[in-house]
């Protein structure tokens, strides 16, 4: 692929005045579209689809929160207010299938939303990473910057236990012929990196210790120096993490598909 | 004199079903207190839950030694069952050994085999009793975990020793049983030398066969009374998970664990605030509570799983809340769940029926706001439960009136509140900058 590729991002709106139907909506969710280091995430997804021929589009400025952490904290009325108006909008354009880079959003559109009346087809991306890579459509380079690369994944909660996508991104990573090491606490035994239910807005309660420096230290003792992970919140808390431990120049935390975009 | 025996029997058989029942009826009425919610669909779904869970206890099988351990019980208290059937028939008839005379040597081997369970339940029991109390395993501690603290480890105990003990009565009642029918007293019918009781048999050998029969007598007593207490005692006790578990595992949550129940009475105010219904003229009907804050505002789902609740800890050893510190113990959620609905059936039971508040509820006097804020809704606990318990959905409920009824959140949960409601994402940016990530691709 060149390096001047012209990258598209098309908004639902754009669309729709072209009459055109996307066969994707990716969902970009909160982090995706504010956090600075998802924003990399976002853009790196966003290129996959360009240099894979996939028609999708986006919300832009029409999306709004899911209202996850809203109904996590136990404000229902929150909640049901944005998931009712992101079902008109998405209503509204038609939108059948959508992807999302973040458990948080896929678990509450794909599990919530059908009973408030909102019903697709809900898509996490590393499993429409997976789906590109067994279709072929993504082409590794020689093998890809990370192959033979000790790399450890960090089960998502909302990926995970919530909605028993484990297997997903670790084909994506063995796609990417990395030495996936597995930390101690992984799949159904995986140590919550402490965000969801709405802790990532709020101070953690007295304790002895922050969950994320207990999930780090699994994390750095399986030797890799690449943590893989598949949400914004855990992108945040194992970054964070890994500044705990002083550790930010050896060791690095990437979404799943940072590491495939790269090695294109 | 038999005829004696029989009507001591009926008499102590006829007390111990009457006062399982009562207890029974109490349980039943308290479980009843909860919201409904509906859990009958696919039931063929729910049956095959109930036979891989709770039957074949295939979560116990994550930790494969203790699993065989638990089993090992479990078979002999199903097992065993058959033969507290004979000693219940003889007990009635003034029989002995009903069952002998029509099985031959196919007697012989059952008791055998009863004897290996029992020996496995005698042996099992004890190594837990070593974890618990010698090995101190951390999750069982209640230095460690404040909810273990007075009756909860008591009742442990309690149950662990009476176990041995049964298992001892039976095993040396057979072994004198055997002595008996070998020195031809003509009411023990020849049956043999039973595999395990076989090695007790040089204690007694010594004895007449007078004391023989004395003893013989006391421990058929014993066991069989000291199994009907044990059965009454059970339904006061954690260990109610042996009847519960079987139920509870039918009656599992089905949807994906990351779902959250909705709340239709909120789902109609959205709608008309939206415009997107009229609101009907009708005065509404009895407005119910946003979330709960006491028993009976949670599912009678959550109120059976609190009954079936063993405190095995299972949840708790991987709680990220409680492995770092934080107050919160998802077994305490569903301990104190049960405590308070004790209390609420006691109040019924005081008041014809009736529940008379007390001005107590489960949040609050039970259950702390620091505890609640503690869940980062991981699920690990719900994953964790051997028969499919959700202190998951009695904390997320109890957060629900929190928010909802009291207004009560960390001031920085209010922020990310205030920011949905005027930004539409929960950090404070501005809804038109959302789509600015992209700029950095179409230049």
């Amino acid at each position: 692929m060149s390096q001047e590729m012209e990258y598209k991002v098309p908004t639902m709106a754009e669309m729709l005045a072209a009459n055109e139907s996307p066969e994707i909506l990716f969902w970009v969710g909160c982090a995706g579209s504010f956090d600075d280091r998802y924003k990399k995430v976002t853009i790196a997804f966003c290129k996959i689809l360009n240099k894979t021929g996939i028609k999708f589009a986006v919300l832009g400025t029409e999306e709004s929160c899911t209202g996850d952490p809203a109904r996590r904290a136990g404000n229902e009325f929150l909640f049901q207010m944005q998931a009712t108006m992101n079902i008109q909008v998405l209503d509204g354009y038609g939108v059948k299938k959508i992807v999302t880079a973040c458990p948080h959003c896929f678990n509450t559109l794909k599990n919530e939303y059908p009973e408030l009346g909102g019903n697709y087809e809900v898509i996490h991306h590393s499993e429409f990473l997976q789906q590109l890579i067994n279709a072929g459509k993504i082409k590794m380079e020689g093998g890809g910057e990370f192959k033979g690369k000790k790399i450890t994944y960090h089960d998502s909660c909302y990926l995970g236990r919530a909605n028993d996508v484990y297997e997903a991104p670790r084909a994506v990573l063995e796609a990417l012929d990395t030495d996936l090491v597995e930390m101690k606490r992984c799949r159904t035994k995986g140590l919550c990196c402490g965000a969801g239910g709405a802790q990532m807005f709020k101070e953690p309660e007295k304790g002895k210790k922050d969950i994320n420096v207990e999930r780090i230290e699994d994390a750095l003792a399986t030797g890799a120096n690449t943590i893989a992970v598949a949400c914004p919140f855990c992108m945040v808390m194992m970054s964070d993490g890994v500044k705990n431990k002083e550790k930010e120049d050896s060791v690095k935390v990437y979404d799943l598909a940072e590491l495939i975009e790269a090695s294109m | 004199m038999h005829i004696l025996q029989q009507i001591l029997f009926l008499v102590i058989l006829t007390a111990a079903g009457y006062l399982i029942s009562r207890r029974v009826r109490t349980i039943k009425r308290t479980i009843e207190l909860g919201r409904p919610e509906d859990r009958s669909d696919n039931p063929s779904l729910r049956m095959a839950t109930m036979l891989r869970i709770a039957f074949g206890q295939k979560k116990m099988f994550d930790r494969p030694i203790i699993g065989l351990m638990h089993f090992i019980v479990y078979a002999g208290f199903l097992l065993i069952n058959i033969e507290v059937l004979e000693i219940v028939l003889d007990g009635i008839l003034g029989t002995h050994r009903l069952f002998a005379p029509f099985l031959g040597n196919t007697y012989l081997y059952l008791i055998d085999f009863f004897e290996f369970l029992a020996v496995g339940v005698l042996l099992v029991c004890a190594i837990f009793l070593i974890r618990r109390n010698i090995t101190k395993v951390e999750r069982l501690q209640p230095t460690r975990h404040r909810e273990l603290n007075g009756f909860p480890v008591i009742d442990a105990n309690i149950i662990l020793t009476s176990e041995i003990v049964l298992m001892i009565a039976l095993l040396s009642m057979n072994a004198v049983d055997s002595i008996l029918q070998q020195r031809g007293n003509e009411h023990y019918h020849l049956i043999g030398t039973f595999a395990f009781s076989g090695f007790l048999k040089p204690i007694f050998s010594g004895w007449t066969d007078s004391a023989l029969v004395i003893y013989e007598r006391i421990a058929w007593w014993f066991h069989i009374a000291g199994i009907l207490a044990f059965a009454v005692y059970v339904t006061y006790s954690k260990h109610l998970h042996i009847f519960l578990a079987f139920p509870n595992t039918y009656f599992s949550n089905l949807n994906p664990k990351g779902e959250m129940s909705n709340m239709p009475s909120v789902t109609k105010e959205v709608q008309i605030m939206l415009g997107l219904v009229q609101p009907d003229n009708e005065a509404p009907a009895e407005i119910a509570r946003f979330g709960a804050k006491d028993v009976k505002d949670l599912s009678w789902k959550n109120l059976m799983d609190a009954y079936s609740c063993t405190e095995c800890g299972r949840c708790t050893s991987q709680c990220p809340a409680n492995l770092t510190g934080k107050q919160l113990s998802p077994r305490k959620i569903m301990m104190d769940t049960r405590d308070r609905l004790e209390i609420v059936g006691k109040n019924m039971e005081a008041n014809g029926g009736n529940f008379v508040d007390d001005g107590k509820s489960l949040l609050g006097d039970h259950i702390s706001a620091e505890e609640l804020r503690a869940c980062t809704t991981c699920n690990a606990c719900v994953q964790e439960c051997p028969i499919n318990i959700s202190p998951l959905d009695i904390i997320l409920q109890l957060r629900r009136f929190q928010i909802m009824e009291e207004s009560d959140a960390p001031a920085s949960w209010n922020a990310m509140f205030s920011n949905l409601e005027n930004n539409q994402a929960p950090w404070k940016f501005s809804t038109n900058d959302r789509f600015n990530w992209a700029d950095s691709l179409k230049s």
